[in-house]
């Protein structure tokens, strides 16, 4: 379990975390999100030793990160591989030497056959077989991306930490990568970090998600809880403005979970009270293979209160937004 | 004629061989203090950096054949005598060593930033990431530099004729240029053209092995 209580970091006088208290269990997939320049990427770098924090705690398995202890420092991190969005592999050394590397810096046989056969087993999990004796320059994005999450594996970490790993690459091969995280956590109980700023990472793998912003956590809970009904700065981030719903009449925002959403619950709706109203705006999405959604509607001044009490009796959560 | 070229060629190989090897042996070291002491480093100590820079850059911008001449006690104290193919060798290196430890630094401090933080991430130790990230990685591009160095070398070669160094360079000024024998003048040229272009030819061929 990775711990951190009222975590503060600053750069001189920038302050880049601001009280961060987060709680990472053992096995989750776990994303931190927010814009370039929220501070989510220092914070996996805190969680690591490779920076440090001026304040508050963070333990990894009940051991304080403190970057004077050396030792236990350098004990931590084998446990926590990491993979980054530039892959960061050696460019001379072919596939087997980058992932073979780590045990290298820790002093261990990488020619041995148990070393030979645990490598070439990751980078057969990562299914890069034909590969093992290619250059990075041969490979492409996703190829590299697959050998440095192989190189972060070598050493049996209990947790992965992903510094914005599918930002540099396209939406099928970031797929690719995702599932692979995925039988990762599935297979080998890792428990995996996900730093990035793209939603889309965050809907297909985490569990639970913290959103930064100015090097704060605003809100965390499900991706589902914070996608259907996020906060205000998160409206913002996801672009979903309120400015473009019609200013007459009210407007209704309905919220779908996993049972509801397969109900026809709007046309059962508009037969059983027998009125009229449009669709403003509607959203729809998959989150690790479940749907949820929302979708705003506006209704006459004088339905609002029939309409919200049929939501209510279907038991469908809504919220009347402004206008 | 042919065996005069012969053995000024040999002087040649002589001055450039020996003062490469030694150049480069002692210029590794300022650049790994380089390197490792810059603001993006290892262990960034400004003091350090900028003290043994500044010494880098006096030395570099030397004119070679003043250092020839001011050095020639220094010489003497090294190798008993300050004329001749072998007391060249030492002028030859002393200019050689600041030119190639920042051609070492430069292609040292390439190496990508982010691979130097993976292998921290992995618990890689300063010493460790010296050798196996930072030097590793810039084999191909020190070698580059190495081949510059070589090549120039070549050219500073024939300045060392001033103290009795010998070698094609001087051979071409002093009978070609001097006593208009065009055709010294000429075969030194081709000689050392021919020279140039097969050393460049190997770097280019050691470059693509190595990267």
């Amino acid at each position: 379990m990775i711990k951190l209580e009222n975590v503060s970091k600053s750069f001189g006088d920038l302050e880049v975390l601001k009280d961060i208290s987060l709680q990472i269990n053992d096995h989750e997939i776990y994303g931190i999100i927010g814009q370039s320049g929220a501070g989510k990427s220092t914070l996996l770098r805190c969680i690591n030793g490779l920076e440090d924090y001026q304040s508050g705690t963070i333990s990894v398995d009940d051991v304080t990160v403190d970057l004077k202890d050396k030792k236990k420092l350098h004990l931590l991190q084998k446990e926590m591989g990491m993979i980054f969005q530039n892959f960061n592999l050696l460019e001379r050394l072919d596939v087997y030497d980058n992932v073979a590397l780590p045990m290298k810096f820790w002093g261990m046989k990488t020619k041995t056959p148990e070393a030979k056969k645990k490598i070439e087993g990751l980078i057969e999990l990562v299914g890069l077989s034909d590969k093992i004796h290619a250059r990075p320059r041969e490979l492409s994005g996703g190829q590299k991306q697959r050998v440095a999450i192989a190189r972060a594996l070598v050493l049996d970490p209990k947790i992965l930490l992903c510094d914005e790993a599918t930002s540099a690459l396209d939406p099928a091969i970031t797929r690719g990568i995702l599932d692979l995280l995925s039988k990762i956590n599935k297979q080998m109980g890792i428990t995996i970090i996900v730093v990035t700023h793209q939603m889309e990472v965050v809907k297909q793998i985490c569990e639970r998600v913290a959103f930064i912003k100015g090097g704060r956590v605003l809100q965390i809970g499900k991706p589902e809880e914070l996608f259907i009904r996020p906060a205000k700065d998160i409206k913002a981030f996801l672009h979903e403005d309120s400015e473009l719903l019609p200013s007459e009449g009210v407007n209704i925002q309905l919220f779908f979970t996993d049972e509801s959403a397969d109900e026809p619950v709007i046309s059962q709706m508009a037969r059983k009270l027998n009125i009229d109203f449009s669709i403003s705006w509607a959203k729809l999405e998959d989150f690790r293979s479940n749907v949820y959604g929302s979708l705003v509607i506006n209704v006459k001044e004088e339905d609002k209160d029939k309409v919200t009490a049929y939501l209510d009796s279907v038991k469908v959560l809504w919220e009347v937004l402004n206008g | 004629m042919s065996s005069v070229i012969w053995t000024s060629f040999q002087q040649t190989l002589y001055m450039v061989f020996w003062s490469t090897l030694f150049s480069v042996i002692l210029g590794f070291i300022p650049a790994i203090i380089l390197t490792l002491t810059a603001p993006d480093g290892l262990r960034p100590n400004k003091i350090v950096y900028e003290t043994l820079s500044l010494i880098v850059n006096v030395f570099r911008s030397f004119p070679f054949i003043i250092l020839l001449v001011i050095i020639i006690p220094f010489t003497r104290a090294l190798i008993g005598k300050a004329i001749g193919t072998r007391a060249a060798v030492v002028p030859l290196t002393v200019s050689a060593i600041p030119y190639i430890a920042r051609i070492f630094e430069t292609s040292l401090r390439e190496t990508d930033p982010g691979v130097i933080e993976a292998a921290r991430s992995f618990g890689a130790s300063d010493w460790q990431i010296l050798l196996r990230v930072y030097i590793k990685e810039s084999i191909p591009r020190m070698l580059n530099g190495v081949i510059l160095l070589i090549i120039s070398l070549v050219g500073y070669s024939a300045m060392a004729g001033t103290v009795g160094g010998g070698g094609i360079g001087d051979l071409a000024i002093r009978y070609g240029y001097q006593q208009y024998k065009t055709d010294v003048l000429i075969i030194c040229s081709a000689v050392l053209i021919v020279f140039v272009q097969a050393v460049q030819m190997l770097g280019n061929y050691l470059y693509k092995k190595l990267s």
